[in-house]
C-alpha cells in the first residue's frame, strides 16, 4: 500500500466513524460537530483523489455554510444544549432502520465489489486534473448553461427561504386582499388594498 | 489507488445516511443525514471522474453543482422546519400527524362525515 492509500483508508475510517456518531449521538449540537469531522475527512479524500478545487469548495460551503446554517436551525428551534432523549424514534423503528440501512449498504458494497474489483485509479502522473484552473475552464466552457440555470435555482431558493421565514407575510397585502366577509355576505375589502 | 476504496466508502456513508433519515425524530438531524447521503454521491462522482480521466471534468463539475443544490436544499429545509416550529412548537417529525386518519370507521360513515364537513 502506498502512502496515499494508507491516508485514504484512515480518512475513510474517520469519516464513517464520525458519520455513525452523527446518526447515533444524543447531543444535538454534537451531531452537528461530528458532521464537521465527516465532511472534513471527505474533503481530505477529495484532496487525495487530486480533486483540489472540489475539496476546498467542500470546506468552504459544507463546513463553512451548511453546518453553520444547521447550527442556526438548532439554535432557533431551542435545541437543548445537553443530552436529550427524544432524538431517536422508538426502538422498533430504529431496528427496522438499521436493517434497511445494513441491507442497502450490503447490496451496494457487493455490487460495486463485483463490478470494480481490480480496477485502479492512476494518480501517478503529474497532470492533476482537479486544480482551480481546470475546473474553472470546464465550468465556464462546457457547463456554462447548467451553471446559469443553477444561479436561477439559487435565486428561487433564496426568495423561497425569505418568504417562508418572514413573520408578516400572512398579515400583509396578500392576506388583506382575500378580504373579509361582512354581515351582509359581501366581501369587504381591507383599507390597504383599496388605497 | 484501488477504485474500490472511495466507492466502498461512499456506499458506507450512504448506508449510514439511510439509517439516520429513518431512525431520527428531530427534523434537523434528518437534514444532517441527508447531507451525509449527498456527500456519498459526491465522493462517487469525484472518484469516477478521476478514474475515467474525463476530458470535460463532468464528475467534478457535477459535484460542485450538487454542493450548491445541497446548500439551497438546507436553506429551504431549515426555513420549513422553523416555520413548523413556529406554528407547532415542535421539531419532532413524529408529532406532525395532523393529516393522519386516526380511526377509520366504516366507509359509509366516513362519507357521511365528509359530506357534513363539506356542508
Amino acid at each position: 500500500m502506498t502512502v496515499v492509500e494508507v491516508m485514504f483508508a484512515l480518512l475513510g475510517v474517520i469519516a464513517v466513524g464520525s458519520a455513525i456518531l452523527v446518526v447515533t449521538t444524543q447531543h444535538l449540537v454534537h451531531a452537528a460537530l461530528w458532521l464537521v469531522v465527516t465532511l472534513g475527512s471527505v474533503a481530505g479524500c477529495y484532496l487525495l483523489l487530486s480533486a483540489e478545487f472540489v475539496a476546498w469548495v467542500q470546506v468552504l460551503i459544507y463546513i463553512g455554510a451548511v453546518v453553520v446554517l444547521l447550527l442556526f436551525g438548532l439554535m432557533l428551534t431551542r435545541a437543548p444544549i445537553g443530552q436529550s432523549d427524544d432524538l431517536d424514534s422508538p426502538l422498533g423503528q430504529r431496528i427496522a432502520a438499521a436493517v434497511t440501512a445494513a441491507s442497502a449498504g450490503a447490496v451496494l458494497v457487493a455490487s460495486v465489489v463485483t463490478s470494480f474489483r481490480g480496477e485502479r485509479i492512476d494518480l501517478s502522473d503529474d497532470r492533476v486534473a482537479g486544480s482551480t484552473g481546470d475546473v474553472g475552464a470546464a465550468v465556464f466552457r462546457s457547463w456554462v448553461l447548467p451553471f446559469e440555470v443553477l444561479s436561477l435555482l439559487l435565486l428561487a431558493a433564496l426568495i423561497g427561504a425569505i418568504v417562508l421565514s418572514r413573520r408578516d407575510v400572512s398579515a400583509g397585502p396578500a392576506g388583506a386582499r382575500m378580504g373579509v366577509v361582512d354581515e351582509f355576505g359581501e366581501i369587504a375589502e381591507a383599507d390597504g388594498v383599496v388605497r | 489507488m484501488p477504485l474500490l476504496m472511495p466507492v466502498v466508502l461512499a456506499c458506507l456513508l450512504f448506508a449510514v445516511g439511510i439509517f439516520g433519515v429513518l431512525a431520527r425524530r428531530n427534523a434537523i438531524l434528518v437534514l444532517m443525514s441527508v447531507e451525509l447521503m449527498l456527500n456519498a454521491v459526491n465522493l462517487n462522482l469525484v472518484a469516477f471522474d478521476v478514474y475515467l480521466r474525463d476530458q470535460l471534468l463532468a464528475g467534478q463539475t457535477f459535484t460542485l453543482f450538487v454542493i450548491t443544490i445541497a446548500a439551497a436544499e438546507v436553506g429551504l429545509g431549515l426555513a420549513i422546519v422553523l416555520l413548523v416550529y413556529r406554528n407547532r412548537e415542535t421539531a419532532q417529525l413524529d408529532d406532525l400527524h395532523q393529516l393522519r386518519e386516526d380511526d377509520p370507521g366504516p366507509p359509509d360513515v366516513r362519507d357521511d362525515t365528509r359530506e357534513t364537513a363539506a356542508r
